[in-house]
């Protein structure tokens, strides 16, 4: 959403330049991306709007009914609780959704700024700071969060923490490659010789140059940390009961599989219908803003 | 390239010294001690154990000998299991880890190129989209839904291949392999893909063409040679991925690995086993992204001049 609200943000302020025009233009013309953005509106809203739209209530059990198949009265069945599915997966949805717009903030944020000042300055200050990410790239980051969380305990702020801290690696080492770059271009010396400062020059001229890259891999780290997020609630060390996600139902989906498969097969749906159209969206971007670079 | 290879070497002592600190402050940080589990342990034996496991110490005394310990490639005994060294459940479990991860990795490997080579002959056209898209299946399927999803068709439903284990019932190795393999499939399709489009845009291969070679010699002799140097280079991350990511498929289908034994012990709090997997996976991430890089320069006179230019 966020991303979206940017881009659009840009499209209309800066007219007079026809780079987002183009992407724009090339976007709508994917068709992929434009369904994978039009997926991906409709879950922010359902998510948005959970407790209008949601035909049960979030705890409300039958245990004389358990779990039944997809009905007229519960469109996608019933868990064993007899707690309506299409319920929870609403509810769900929201932590999963809120997790990855969350966690992929925290690291655009960290990102970003240590890629900027890593970038502008140059010189030692770059070597250090580069280094220091090389290192933290060779950790087994899976194995440390899943550490974390025994650790400290499921904490879902924890968790939005410390996916967003191992996602910003990536993001670092592109915004600084692209200020590298741009500092050296004559927009920014003369707005050195203007004399604006260096918080300025980096926050209103050099940032913003960066957005096309950085639109383009946060539409790629949000499934990323959705994923993550998914499979640390698979293992137990996510999300805790009474709050959901779609990892979670999906963990509680393979246990009775046999069964009740439904009670799989529809979180399972849900998380990799998001997961697709976030990627188709994240392609089409990278094609649109950057016609350069194919497909890996 | 012997100075690059020592200088990547010198570079991993650092890295290796930081995942052992984190880890070991991270485990010495946590609330409760890894015996306060058990219930009313009597203090005298509280003692004792603390002890036995040099608890009584200040921590950083425990820091150093464990250095020195590892230093001796000793990674301590378990807490959980009191008879049993963390190198001897390492060295219990890695070979089962490591035939899955084999298995995983050929197979990724064979099926990725041969899908990425084919969509690159045609882009743009369905032989192209079609492969392509599956490839995108693989990215967004995560192997803890893939997994069960085809333990419930093929296992369940169809009852073709057994539904779970390692090595008791003819078969039961396949399904593992497919979904650990699956997320590399997609991955070094695309990757084989993008080199090949590359490569076979180049002027070496219109001479092969021009020369009149047949089109499968041009793109087999000519073309795969350096279309498929990002997926060499690739390999060997996606061998250390393989190993040390290989827990979930190992805890879905319940074989007795490495990735299986470090979950248990995280549920567990085995620390000096949890200690132990994650030093000893840090060491196998760092090992093959050092191979993987190495490989890389050899394989590439490009690249070993872009290094030397920006020095890494």
């Amino acid at each position: 959403m966020s991303t979206d609200a940017t881009l659009a943000n840009i499209t209309d302020a800066e007219q007079g330049s026809s780079l987002w025009k183009d992407a724009w233009h090339r976007l709508r013309k994917n068709k992929m991306a434009v369904g994978g953005l039009f997926v991906l509106m409709l879950m922010c809203i359902a998510a948005l709007l959970t407790p209008w739209l949601a035909p049960y209530s979030y705890e409300e059990q039958n245990l004389i009914l358990g779990a039944a198949p997809p009905s007229a009265q519960h469109w996608l069945g019933t868990d064993t609780l007899g707690r309506d599915l299409l319920t929870r997966l609403l509810y769900g949805g929201r932590i999963s959704l809120a997790v990855g717009f969350i966690a992929t903030a925290v690291a655009l944020l960290i990102g970003v700024l240590y890629g900027t000042v890593a970038g502008y300055f140059g010189g030692r200050i770059d070597a250090v700071m580069m280094r220091l990410v090389d290192i933290l790239y060779a950790l087994p980051f899976m194995i440390f969060i899943i550490l974390l969380m025994v650790i400290f305990g499921r904490n879902i702020l924890l968790l939005f923490l410390a996916i967003g801290a191992v996602e910003w690696l990536t993001m670092a080492r592109i915004v600084r490659g692209q200020v590298q770059t741009l500092r050296q271009q004559e927009f920014v010396e003369a707005a050195v010789s203007l004399g604006l400062s260096q918080w300025t020059i980096i926050s209103r001229h050099l940032i913003p140059n960066t957005l096309g890259p950085v639109i383009v891999y946060t539409t790629l780290t949000i499934p990323s940390v959705m994923l993550f997020e998914a499979f640390l609630s698979f293992l137990g060390l996510g999300i805790q009961p009474p709050q959901s996600s779609w990892g979670l139902l999906i963990s509680y989906g393979v246990e009775t599989m046999e069964e009740y498969p439904w009670l799989l097969i529809f979180p399972g749906l849900a998380l990799s219908i998001t997961l697709f159209a976030l990627n188709f969206l994240g392609d089409g971007l990278r094609d649109a803003l950057d016609p350069r670079t194919s497909k890996d | 390239m012997g100075r690059f290879i020592l200088q990547r070497l010198l570079q991993a002592i650092p890295v290796l010294l930081v995942v052992i600190t984190a880890t070991f402050f991270l485990v010495r940080a946590a609330p409760g001690g890894p015996f306060s589990a058990e219930k009313a342990v009597p203090p005298e034996v509280l003692k004792a154990l603390e002890e036995r496991y040099q608890l009584n110490q200040p921590v950083l005394n425990q820091y150093f000998s464990y250095l020195g310990d590892l230093a001796h490639g000793d990674l301590g005994p378990s807490f959980r299991f009191p008879g049993r060294s963390v190198n001897e459940m390492i060295f219990a479990g890695l070979p089962t880890t490591a035939e899955l991860g084999l298995y995983a990795l050929l197979i990724s490997m064979l099926l990725g190129t041969t899908a990425g080579v084919v969509a690159a002959l045609k882009p743009n056209t369905a032989q192209d989209y079609i492969p392509m898209s599956t490839a995108m299946i693989g990215i967004c399927l995560p192997s803890f839904l893939l997994g069960p999803l085809l333990m419930l068709v093929f296992g369940i439903w169809l009852e073709w291949v057994p539904v779970s284990g390692w090595g008791n019932i003819p078969g039961d190795k396949i399904l593992p392999a497919l979904t650990l393999a699956s997320g590399y499939t997609a991955y070094v399709a695309r990757l084989s893909r993008g080199g090949m489009l590359e490569v076979m845009s180049q002027d070496y291969i219109r001479t092969a063409r021009a020369k009149g070679l047949p089109e499968w010699v041009v793109v087999i002799k000519h073309g795969l040679r350096g279309g498929l140097i990002p997926v060499v280079a690739f390999a060997g991350p996606a061998f250390a991925g393989l190993l040390s990511g290989s827990f979930v498929v190992e805890t879905i289908f319940q074989i007795p690995g490495l990735g299986r034994f470090y979950v248990q012990a995280a549920f567990n709090r085995d620390y000096t086993m949890i200690m132990g997997t994650t030093v000893f996976f840090a060491a196998l991430i760092i090992l093959f992204n050092l191979l993987s890089d190495i490989l890389a320069v050899w394989l590439n006179p490009k690249l070993r001049q872009q290094y030397s230019s920006h020095s890494g």
